[in-house]
């Protein structure tokens, strides 16, 4: 095909993709950071030019830098374990065990459900007293315990709630590319004496590492994009103990209507996930050793 | 033009021709935003309102759409007023009357009203529900479902503890009183029912404003202009509520979810909860025992926010939109059906002539409860409302919260609470 | 022992502890699902009560039903799950094709700007969005539910992955067969690429069924609301939680996913394996 067909036909098969994905994601990107460089327009004073005023005011907002650390804690809080789970569950269902099948299909269900109505159920094991948790604890004798209302509980509570959520939709990834893995590898392996563990971290692990990257990079996304629990079960309490950034994003936006200030958050949820990206594709990818 | 588009485009025309001749001639068709504060088919009782408003009034369409929680429903209805769809009328909390002047958004009945009827039935509510309702000399909001909060005791659990199961706490001391009575123990030492329990998650502000007003300071000016989480009555207010967690140990620690707190009740985890007037119906229903309603209890005098949604006509709807949805608010506050509403949810009737009717003298004869919310209106004050309500309210909030778990004290949280307030304060003054 | 026998014992009790293991962990994942079946079948007081004489109720579920309007949330969600999927089958399908197989310039920097949408998806930036849908006047329809993910980087990459391994003489003998690049997209790399659009559709069905926050913030009414925001609007009063009839409704809205999971679990899993994402 003649180069400047092929780069007309080219671009013409990418156009409607690229119309759309410029519309809600590019542009939304670059007027964020437009909006929050201005105030927000009301109907007796509109927009007007402010600079940084509000990166100003954010620094000086408490709420903020909680709602910012919390996202940090809560990102490793459920980074880690739901891939860690994942790739045990995989390996588990990946033998042949007795009714694996069945194993199987209870680590994958909590991927159909929504978070939205789970969240009531996870509400109901977290209530103090009567909850699931805490009749469980009683039979121990332990007190019963406010979960969702002190600050400390709280935050692990909602990683817990997350985590259960995930690791079942992650080990679908690594179970099929354990199945890509002949066993023979393993048979000749421990012909020469080597022992699982050496097995699993020499060799079944890195072989993994296309699979992990590309787990990392949905777990990472969802760590910030995932609030709908956090609307049900706490509205980001108590006292911002559970605020998460896109959280507070929702709130400034759709229940202060302040857009300035909403778009300067939104920048700097932007950058963290700019910086993740960078760490991921930039560090790691060079790690991964494809087939 | 390909044949098949042409016969497509005619066959089109004639259906919009046949049903533009169908349609009843200038039908006035006016959309409610409502939400649903209440559990229960509400959704069926609105619709049930809608079609007995429509009987009576030919040539008016009520479009009533359920638009969740309170918050829900600002939400939406500011989203849709941004996106130029605003509805016609919308439930909405009287507190956030401020915010919708402020995005300009609402009419105020003054206008709207002109005859001299009309302007008698602005006056027909209980004053307490139109402190929320007014500012600046005029009505922005009529009460429909308001509410104050009130306090639901255990019977049986009073005549085990060994108290008069008729006979409340009054007062700030008898609370702590009867609550160290109440409050029980396990072998272990862990509490299996607590003696008092007031919610404190989502919007504690409106618990703690009962308690307050009964020490005798309010929260705000009525302009809407600044706030007095500072005062020291205030502090006080808020000592005492800590207090009971932590000095006498007969209210949970932490935060307290309100929506389970009735559950709670139910199942005797609490032998008295401060709650809305609203959650009577869903309290008797689900009550395995006998249980009674009473006043907040007097710290210094007796006192409780007033709650609830106000109607609210959007300056979108045009004039005859808005006298449809006008005769609309005026029927269904009128007497008869303002006393059908609060019987079937539990809110306080608006007016003192709903409360005369036969239909809710022939309930209060078997369940006299709800006379209490509607008797504890006179010491009732407004709710705390401002301008940038949500987030001067969420300041509050927070700081509550924040005592409450113990993360500060609550003069260092009120102090911060308030100096945030001022902050987002501000510019309006 | 002789070594192999202590080798056999070991092995099987390492395969008992990994089975108690898997097990364990199994019910535990199960248990909130488990829970919303108890207390959607049995009446409200025994939501926390797990007395197993309770007598069982299918009244929550006639209370659910009849509460909201279920079956027009259904059809909003089914609908938007359908166009969102069709809409990423051809917008993908088409970009991926020129990715793979087309040199135009910019195409590198092209294909990192699409990357962008995997980290920013249209929730981030939904206070932008939805001032943009409303500008367009599309503010409270399904069409703006369903318009920005339809453009799907994940989609675009997978099967520009794909498409990357279909052997360039098949496309050559199709070609000499006179097919031009539709042709050869159509009858060589579409169907090769079968089990990569079953997985992807199935991620995408029930990604999207399940997605919340941008119709909560772009459906203001029942025409539009999808079963999610309509669960969330159902189990938000300010009156007290009733997990019974919350969770009727929870297994009304789940249970059309939930039954498609349990009889085509085989081939969902299936479809993994074949399409070879790692």
């Amino acid at each position: 095909m003649p180069h400047r067909h092929q780069a007309i036909v080219g671009w013409l098969l990418l156009l409607p993709a690229a119309v759309l994905l410029a519309a809600f994601t590019h542009y939304p990107a670059l007027a964020t950071l437009w909006h929050s460089l201005h105030s927000t327009g009301k109907p007796n004073r509109p927009a007007r030019f402010v600079g940084l005023e509000h990166y100003r005011a954010m620094a000086d907002d408490p709420v903020f830098w909680t709602a910012l650390t919390n996202n940090a804690w809560y990102a490793v809080g459920t980074i880690v374990p739901s891939i860690a789970l994942a790739l045990v569950m995989a390996l588990w269902v990946n033998r042949q065990l007795v009714g694996r099948g069945w194993v199987r299909l209870a680590y994958f269900t909590p991927t159909v459900l929504p978070m939205i109505a789970v969240a009531n159920i996870w509400l109901f094991f977290y209530t103090p007293d009567y909850g699931l948790l805490d009749q469980v604890r009683s039979l121990w004798g332990g007190a019963a315990h406010n979960w969702l209302g002190s600050p400390a509980t709280v935050l692990p509570a909602i990683m817990v709630v997350a985590v259960w959520k995930e690791a079942g939709f992650f080990m679908i990834f690594y179970l099929a590319a354990l199945q890509q893995q002949s066993p023979e590898w393993r048979e000749a392996a421990a012909l020469e004496g080597c022992s699982r563990w050496q097995f699993f971290w020499r060799i079944t692990f890195p072989l993994l590492m296309p699979t992990t990257l590309f787990v990392l990079v949905n777990a990472v996304i969802n760590a910030f994009r995932l609030i709908d629990h956090i609307v049900v079960m706490t509205r980001g309490g108590p006292d911002n103990a559970s605020a998460l950034l896109l959280y507070y994003i929702y709130e400034t936006g759709f229940k202060y209507w302040d857009a300035g200030y909403a778009a300067a958050l939104t920048a700097v949820l932007l950058l963290v996930l700019a910086l993740a990206a960078f760490l991921q594709f930039g560090v790691l990818e060079r790690r991964t050793h494809y087939q | 033009m390909k044949p098949w588009t042409l016969a497509l485009g005619r066959t089109v025309a004639a259906l919009a021709a046949a049903t533009a001749f169908t349609l009843p001639a200038a039908a006035q068709h006016i959309s409610l935003y409502y939400p649903v504060a209440v559990g229960g088919p509400v959704t069926k009782i609105i619709d049930g309102l809608a079609a007995d408003f429509e009987k009576e009034n030919p040539g008016i369409k009520v479009k009533p759409v359920y638009s969740g929680s309170y918050q829900d429903t600002i939400t939406k209805v500011l989203t849709a007023a941004k996106g130029g769809d605003a509805p016609h009328m919308a439930v909405m909390l009287s507190t956030d009357m401020y915010t919708l002047i402020d995005e300009g958004v609402i009419v105020p009945f003054d206008e709207m009203v002109k005859t001299a009827e009309g302007k008698a039935w602005l006056q027909s509510f209980y004053p307490g529900f139109m402190k929320n309702s007014q500012t600046g000399g005029k009505t922005w909001g009529i009460p429909f479902q308001r509410s104050t909060v009130v306090m639901y005791w255990n019977k049986d659990l009073f005549k085990e503890a060994g108290l008069d199961p008729n006979r409340p706490p009054q007062n700030w001391a008898e609370l702590v009183e009867f609550s160290r009575k109440l409050t029980r123990r396990d072998a272990a030492g862990n509490v299996t029912t607590w003696g008092v329990q007031v919610p404190s998650s989502g919007f504690p502000y409106w618990l703690f404003q009962g308690f307050t007003t009964q020490n005798g300071v309010e929260l705000m000016n009525p302009a809407g202009t600044q706030t007095h989480f500072d005062k020291p009555e205030v502090v006080e207010a808020l000592q005492y509520w800590v207090d009971l967690s932590r000095k006498h140990q007969v209210h949970p620690a932490g935060v307290v979810e309100w929506g389970t707190t009735p559950k709670d009740f139910f199942e005797r985890k609490a032998a008295m909860i401060w709650t809305t007037t609203g959650n009577l119906t869903n309290i008797r229903t689900n009550a395995k025992f006998d249980f009674g309603v009473a006043m907040l209890p007097a710290g210094k005098q007796r006192g409780t926010p007033t709650g609830g949604g106000n109607f609210y006509v959007f300056n979108k709807a045009t004039p005859a939109e808005r006298e449809a949805a006008l005769k609309f608010i005026q029927w269904v506050t009128s007497p008869k059906r303002a006393a059908e509403w609060a019987i079937a949810t539990g809110y306080v009737a608006v007016t003192p002539a709903a409360w005369d009717t036969p239909e809710m003298k022939k309930y209060l004869a078997d369940f006299p409860a709800p006379t209490v919310a509607r008797d504890q209106l006179q010491h009732a004050v407004a709710e705390l409302s401002t301008h940038d309500n949500q987030r001067v309210t969420k300041a509050l909030n927070d700081g509550l919260q924040a005592a409450l778990t113990g993360s500060k004290t609550p003069e260092q949280a009120l102090r911060d609470a308030q100096r945030e307030a001022d902050r987002i304060l501000r510019p309006y003054r | 022992m002789t070594h192999h026998a202590a080798m056999r014992h070991t092995g099987q009790i390492d395969t008992v502890l990994n089975t108690l293991g898997a097990w364990a962990l199994a019910l535990l994942w199960l248990l909130p699902l488990l829970y919303a079946l108890w207390s959607a079948f049995h009446p409200t007081e025994f939501s926390t009560r797990f007395d197993l004489a309770a007598p069982w109720t299918l009244d929550n579920f006639s209370q659910a039903w009849a509460a909201a309007p279920f079956p027009r949330y259904f059809l909003n969600t089914f609908w938007l799950v359908t166009t969102i999927l069709a809409g990423q089958l051809v917008l993908c399908t088409l970009a991926a094709y020129a990715f793979a197989r087309f040199r135009f310039p910019g195409r590198d920097t092209v294909f990192a700007l699409v990357l962008v949408q995997l980290m920013v998806m249209p929730d981030i930036v939904l206070v932008e969005n939805y001032r943009s849908l409303h500008h367009l006047g599309l503010a409270e329809t399904l069409s703006a539910m369903a318009l920005p993910y339809m453009a799907s980087a994940f989609g675009i990459f997978l099967l520009r992955q794909t498409f990357k391994t279909v052997p360039l003489e098949l496309e050559e003998a199709a070609r000499i067969e006179g097919c031009g690049s539709l042709g050869v997209l159509w009858h060589v790399y579409i169907p090769l690429a079968k089990p990569v659009y079953l997985a992807y559709a199935l991620v995408s069905v029930s990604h999207h069924w399940n997605n919340f926050l941008w119709p909560l913030v772009v459906s203001n009414s029942v025409e539009t609301r999808p079963l999610t925001v309509g669960l969330a609007v159902f189990a938000g009063t300010d009156q007290g939680i009733d997990w019974a009839i919350i969770n009727a409704a929870t297994l009304l809205s789940s249970a059309p996913l939930l039954l498609a999971f349990l009889l085509f679990q085989r081939q969902f899993v299936q479809s993994f394996l074949r399409a070879g994402i790692r």
